[in-house]
């Protein structure tokens, strides 16, 4: 950092985990295991330890609002029934919600 | 562009510099002159890069803004105007290995100080005639030097803490216990440390050689000079402890001198002259250290710090801290550990999700054998987590760890000192408020201004002395644990 100076210990690992390229598993969490970041690959179907540890055990990622699930389930899962119709009826229903962590509020409610 | 406000921090100042603490991270940053006038930009409320860029040329060029706004992002000191995503709740599912056991020898003491939480008048444990025997038996601190090896996992040393009532009351089992612990350590290849705190009434010349050369920690519970001692560390008929307690002090100081040997001072409403009980115990008596605590008490009583005592307690407090900055500045020894302790926890960024290590890796050891969460609970049927004999209540310890995090103290969610305060003493919680889950709201004002204080005092010695910072580099504890076996630690609330 060029504005700001690391002065405690914490504070130098703020600055080594945020340093470009490095990816962190969610906002807000320790720092993990570096290796990628955790992208549940599917539901049900497939042994997919996501909702309750990520694959390296940890925890800390969890507790994501159920909003994330979205876009894991909408497209090609069983949500579709229970989510406007996005190809006619609603087409920029998520428009406004780039990451569901974040931005889920901004979902409005879709009235036929 | 979307626009950018304000995230949670403290500015603080030192040394003609300004630094941020960053809430919830404990991070401290020394800021600059660019980054200082966008947070004191954006204090006026969220704005856009663009317009920020606006405002503060030509003092700086865009490229300087961006930089400076990006390096604040990337602290948190800024973000995304709108609510922040809250940071996950993490409870620790695995258990955390035993650090620290304390184990009360004994409920039974030969002083009847005035204050005393465990025989005045906020007891919580009936110790004349409840089920607890008086004394610890040689078996039962054998069965618990086996659980703190067992609880200690992957710890290469475990920690014993003898406490009581009066510990050298029950010097022979205390005797007895020391060597059965370090056999059995040996033999599962761990070390034990261990440490103890005493009223010193019973320091006799074979106690002293004992403790010296079993190398055990010594913390003496001692108010101050001669009047302010015997304000309340009295004997059962009344009369003051000083005489009897000063000259076995001074032998104790001179002979025991393979641990540094600490005191451990409460403090009242009739006792808050700081400066000179520390004048007192380090020059005059001898001591290495000294750590204040204000006495623990439900409201009302007498001796209670109430009303402007906090103010009071604050100014001296930051008096002595003073002196703590002069000497530390020329790399001399000064032994207000409460400065000390409060330092380590910055230096490290602990971000606490609960106040101590009580019930985690600190537990209490009752005379029966039970295990409470910490010393000060011991006995008491309601903060039982086990026994020494069944080990730990997993289930118990779990709903504990829910019940009492950070997160479920609505007060502290908007407080900038919860990093290193997370609510303070579960028991004193306790006695003040009736719920060990309740923040202990009346010394917020007090915890943060003594927190401010030492930040400013941290950043002084970062700017002017950072050498002397280098000697809390190395703290393996994660945060809320209890980071060493005295009780002059674990007993410092602030």
């Amino acid at each position: 950092m060029k504005h700001l100076k690391a002065i405690n210990v914490k504070a130098a690992r703020v600055e080594q985990v945020t340093a470009p390229g490095v990816v962190a598993l969610q906002s807000g969490g320790p720092p993990q295991q570096p290796e990628g970041p955790h992208i549940p690959p599917g539901c049900s179907l497939v042994f997919s330890p996501g909702w309750e540890a990520d694959r390296n055990g940890g925890t800390a990622g969890l507790c994501q609002p159920v909003e994330r699930d979205l876009f894991d389930c909408h497209i090609g899962c069983f949500w579709p029934a229970q989510v406007p119709d996005q190809l006619n009826h609603a087409p920029d229903w998520t428009a406004k919600c780039a990451a569901a962590q974040k931005d889920w509020r901004k979902i409005d409610l879709i009235f036929p | 562009m979307s626009a950018l406000a304000l995230r949670e921090f403290h500015t603080f100042e030192a040394a003609g510099h300004r630094f941020l603490y960053l809430v919830p991270s404990a991070a401290v940053f020394a800021v600059d002159s660019c980054s200082e006038a966008v947070l004191d930009a954006l204090a006026e409320g969220p704005q856009a890069e663009g317009e920020l860029a606006r405002r503060l040329s030509p003092r700086f060029t865009e490229d300087e803004i961006v930089e400076a706004l990006a390096d604040l992002q990337r602290a948190r000191a800024v973000g995304p105007a709108g609510p922040a995503a809250p940071a996950p709740k993490v409870i620790p599912l695995t258990h955390i290995p035993l650090q620290t056991l304390v184990v009360n020898v004994t409920n039974q003491c030969n002083l009847a100080c005035t204050y005393c939480y465990e025989y005045g008048e906020d007891k919580i444990v009936d110790t004349e005639n409840g089920k607890q025997p008086k004394f610890m038996s040689a078996e039962t601190a054998r069965e618990s030097v086996d659980f703190m090896l067992r609880e200690a996992g992957g710890n290469p040393t475990a920690h014993m803490t003898f406490f009581g009532g009066e510990t050298l009351l029950n010097f022979p089992v205390l005797k007895a216990t020391v060597a059965y612990a370090r056999e059995r350590a040996a033999a599962v290849g761990k070390d034990v440390d261990f440490s103890l705190t005493t009223n010193a009434t019973l320091l006799r010349p074979e106690v002293i050689d004992f403790l010296a050369t079993e190398r055990i920690g010594v913390t003496i519970s001692i108010d101050g000079p001669e009047e302010l001692q015997n304000k309340f560390r009295v004997f059962h008929n009344g009369t003051g402890s000083y005489d009897v307690v000063a000259p076995k002090i001074k032998a104790l100081l001179a002979r025991h001198t393979t641990r540094p040997i600490g005191a451990r001072v409460t403090l009242t409403r009739q006792t808050l002259d700081i400066r000179r009980i520390f004048q007192h115990l380090t020059e005059e008596m001898g001591f290495w250290e000294v750590g204040f605590a204000p006495v623990t008490t439900a409201p009302g009583r007498d001796y209670a710090i109430a009303g402007n005592g906090f103010d009071d307690l604050l100014a001296q407090f930051r008096a002595l801290a003073q002196d703590f900055l002069e000497a530390s500045l020329q790399n001399r020894h000064h032994g207000f550990s409460n400065v000390r302790e409060t330092l380590q926890e910055i230096h490290q960024g602990h971000a606490k999700a609960y106040p101590c290590g009580a019930g985690i890796g600190l537990m209490g050891v009752a005379t029966d054998g039970e295990v409470a969460l910490c010393h000060r609970f011991a006995g008491s049927a309601d903060h039982t987590i086990g026994s020494v004999r069944d080990g730990v209540d997993r289930g118990a310890q779990q709903a504990f760890l829910a019940s009492h995090h950070i997160d479920e103290k609505t007060d502290c969610r908007t407080c900038w000192a919860r990093p290193i305060c997370a609510g303070g003493c579960y028991h004193e919680a306790n006695t003040r408020h009736g719920a060990t889950t309740a923040p202990n709201l009346h010394y917020c004002e007090w915890i943060r201004g003594w927190t401010h204080t030492c930040l400013e005092i941290y950043g002084a010695l970062a700017a002017q002395n950072p050498g002397f910072l280098r000697q809390f580099d190395d703290a393996p504890q994660a945060a809320g644990h209890e980071s060493t076996g005295t009780l002059a630690r674990t007993e410092a609330i602030v």
